[in-house]
């Protein structure tokens, strides 16, 4: 029975995408292409983030650390 | 009696002046409050206007959500581009063009079907078109039957299967009181008038179409509304459209509300005044507007006007509000303009005895000079009539274009408002009029108060029997009234160009016809396609008190 209400779920979630993307109103070769289109430009963007977050993200941290890394030890020499 | 919203009142919302929005704490803007119980209305204490007000005056315009607006501008932009596209298609004969266009040799010319309107036309409307125009085949009471058809290329063209949908609870036709009936005493009235005057009257009011029906339908008229007299026309749009010509012209000012009726705007054009619009029932708007009208005068020649004419709707069907009468007519009587009432959708719906907007304020009839209403809605017939001073009524018998031109009413026609009327008033012997009146009027609370308790955002005023359910997004306009009709109720929904873009809305209209069982069954309908497409926008939950109208028998609260 849960497999069952979380297909009925997703389909309503399906049903909301649809009708808020007006694609409910669209002929069937109309909605191919916007899923088409939809679809491409999502998997573009998430095969972007797959190929450049990771070195940007490295990256930054380095930076940051070097930045805090001396004046972290400025500031235990004052404390001190 | 209590209303929830009263109680909020004295729980949480201060009393403000009129015309501003009560917003509690400021915060209310569009922030997302979950659980506060004060709902967004605006209440006018008697006590801020001098006593004008004799019952508490509660109407409420929810704000739309702000991630509601932007996914419906999302959708709009996505149809807009769909609708580019398939343009193109058309234009380069890659799809079959099957709307109107102009001809080879017309081509050169000024373009027809460029602007915005048709553009909508083709790319948007089309694609819901089958929830309007659908006909019916049997009398639009609380239940109607309805002709099945379907489409093969998407709205283009319709079929017939030959079905025919019966009982289908009618929730969009304006049958208020619950007079359109194809038994009883009116219709049997209307048929023995049918057989001594016949169908048609050809002829003109001013020729030889003037029957003593017509002159018993007018001393009738007059008496229900407390006016002098009255005069009947045949069609309500064209009583508003040729009438107001008829008594303004250049040189006069039109003080005009903003969301008028197409029949008031189209009148004020023809009529060549000067027209200024003032903010929807906005007191202080109408008041700025006269302020500027006296102090400047005319435009250029600084002249004074020659009369002030102050045009409002009894109740706004668009937006279920009811206007603010005893304020128009204090501000009316201060700078000594006059006033026309549209009374189109408040006669017969409104009041204890349903004599109008007038009665249900309590005010003096003779305040209004010039009372205007149909006869479509409360009294099952057709056409319209204007009412007030003998004078009045006179000079408009000669000089009015529906009067020289228009053809007279129909005497069956006639037959049925003066039965019905006369049911309304009591004078035919029976309380079945006060019946309808009430039962129209505990119909309307009810209704409203249910679907506000439910999550949806309804405009207007509490008392109004015209509910608007807000929908907003385009996609939702067409799936509710399929949804809705696919679960035995037809509703009206309404889109642009007769709502703002985004404000998009379905409309209910209630009757005294509907019985509180039909109303459940609606209810219960609603709320599920509500569930269904998320309609549920509204931010403010209501809480159900212990006192309720009906019996609690039949109010099952385990369903919601």
């Amino acid at each position: 029975m849960d497999i069952k209400s979380m297909k009925n779920y997703l389909f309503w979630l399906y049903c909301q995408f649809e009708l808020i993307t007006c694609s409910y109103l669209m002929e069937p070769w109309e909605k191919l292409l916007f899923y088409t289109f939809n679809l491409t430009m999502l998997v573009m963007v998430l095969y972007t983030a797959y190929v450049f977050v990771p070195p940007h993200l490295s990256m930054a941290f380095q930076f940051f650390l070097h930045l805090f890394g001396n004046q972290h030890e400025n500031t235990v020499s004052i404390v001190k | 009696m209590e209303r929830p919203e009263r109680a909020g009142a004295a729980l949480g919302a201060q009393p403000r002046a009129n015309g501003c929005s009560s917003a509690a704490h400021g915060a209310l803007r569009n922030g997302y409050v979950r659980g506060l119980s004060a709902p967004d209305t605006q209440i006018n204490h008697i006590v801020h206007n001098g006593g004008l007000y004799k019952r508490p005056f509660n109407e409420a315009f929810e704000e739309t959500p702000m991630l509601v607006a932007v996914l419906t501008y999302v959708g709009y932009g996505v149809l807009t581009l769909f609708g580019y596209l398939r343009d193109f298609m058309r234009q380069w004969k890659i799809e079959k063009c099957q709307n109107a266009t102009e001809r080879e040799e017309q081509k050169d010319f000024v373009p027809l079907y460029q602007d915005f309107e048709n553009f909508y036309n083709r790319n948007l409307y089309m694609r819901i078109r089958d929830s309007w125009n659908r006909p019916i085949c049997s009398v639009p009471g609380a239940k109607v039957d309805m002709m099945e058809r379907v489409s093969h290329d998407y709205n283009w063209t319709f079929t017939y299967t030959g079905r025919v949908i019966k009982d289908i609870i009618n929730m969009g036709s304006y049958n208020y009181l619950g007079f359109a009936q194809k038994a009883g005493t009116c219709q049997e009235a209307a048929a023995k008038v049918l057989s001594h005057y016949g169908a048609g009257v050809c002829s003109t009011r001013q020729e030889m179409g003037n029957l003593d029906k017509h002159e018993e339908l007018e001393k009738l008229v007059a008496r229900f509304l407390g006016v002098e007299s009255a005069m009947a026309y045949g069609m309500g749009f064209a009583t508003n459209s040729m009438n107001i010509p008829a008594l303004v012209g250049k040189g006069c000012l039109i003080l005009s509300d903003e969301l008028n009726h197409a029949s008031l705007v189209l009148g004020a054009r023809l009529s060549g005044a000067t027209i200024r619009i003032f903010k929807h029932n906005n007191m202080q708007s109408l008041e700025k507007l006269l302020k500027d009208a006296i102090v400047h005068g005319q435009p250029r020649t600084r002249r004074p006007w020659k009369k002030i004419l102050i045009l409002v709707e009894g109740i706004y069907s668009m937006e279920g509000s009811i206007v603010r009468l005893p304020e128009v007519i204090a501000l009316k009587k201060k700078y000594k303009s006059y006033l026309y009432l549209d009374e189109a959708h408040s006669i017969g719906a409104l009041g204890p005895s349903g004599r109008g907007v007038v009665e249900y304020f309590g005010l003096n009839p003779k305040d209004v000079d010039v009372m205007m209403g149909t006869f479509t809605k409360s009294f099952g017939a057709a056409g319209g009539y204007i009412g007030g001073k003998k004078e009045l009524i006179d000079y408009l018998r000669t000089y009015s274009h529906s009067a020289v031109y228009a053809t007279s009413l129909s005497p069956p026609v006639v037959e049925q408002i003066i039965t019905s009327m006369k049911c309304i008033m009591g004078e035919d012997g029976t309380t079945v009029g006060k019946a309808r009146v009430q039962q129209l009027a505990e119909n309307t609370r009810y209704f409203r108060r249910r679907l506000k308790e439910m999550g949806f955002i309804i405009y207007g005023n509490e008392d109004s029997p015209v509910v608007p359910l807000m929908l907003y997004m385009p996609a939702k306009i067409g799936a509710f009234g399929r949804e809705m009709l696919k679960r035995n109720i037809g509703v009206v929904v309404v889109g642009f160009p007769a709502t703002p873009i985004i404000e998009s809305r379905a409309r209910f209209c209630l009757s005294a016809a509907h019985t509180k069982e039909m109303l459940d069954t609606a209810l219960k309908e609603i709320n599920e396609v509500g569930d269904l497409l998320q309609l549920k926008y509204s931010r403010h939950r209501l809480v159900p008190l212990l006192d309720r109208p009906f019996d609690e028998t039949t109010y099952e609260e385990t369903e919601d």
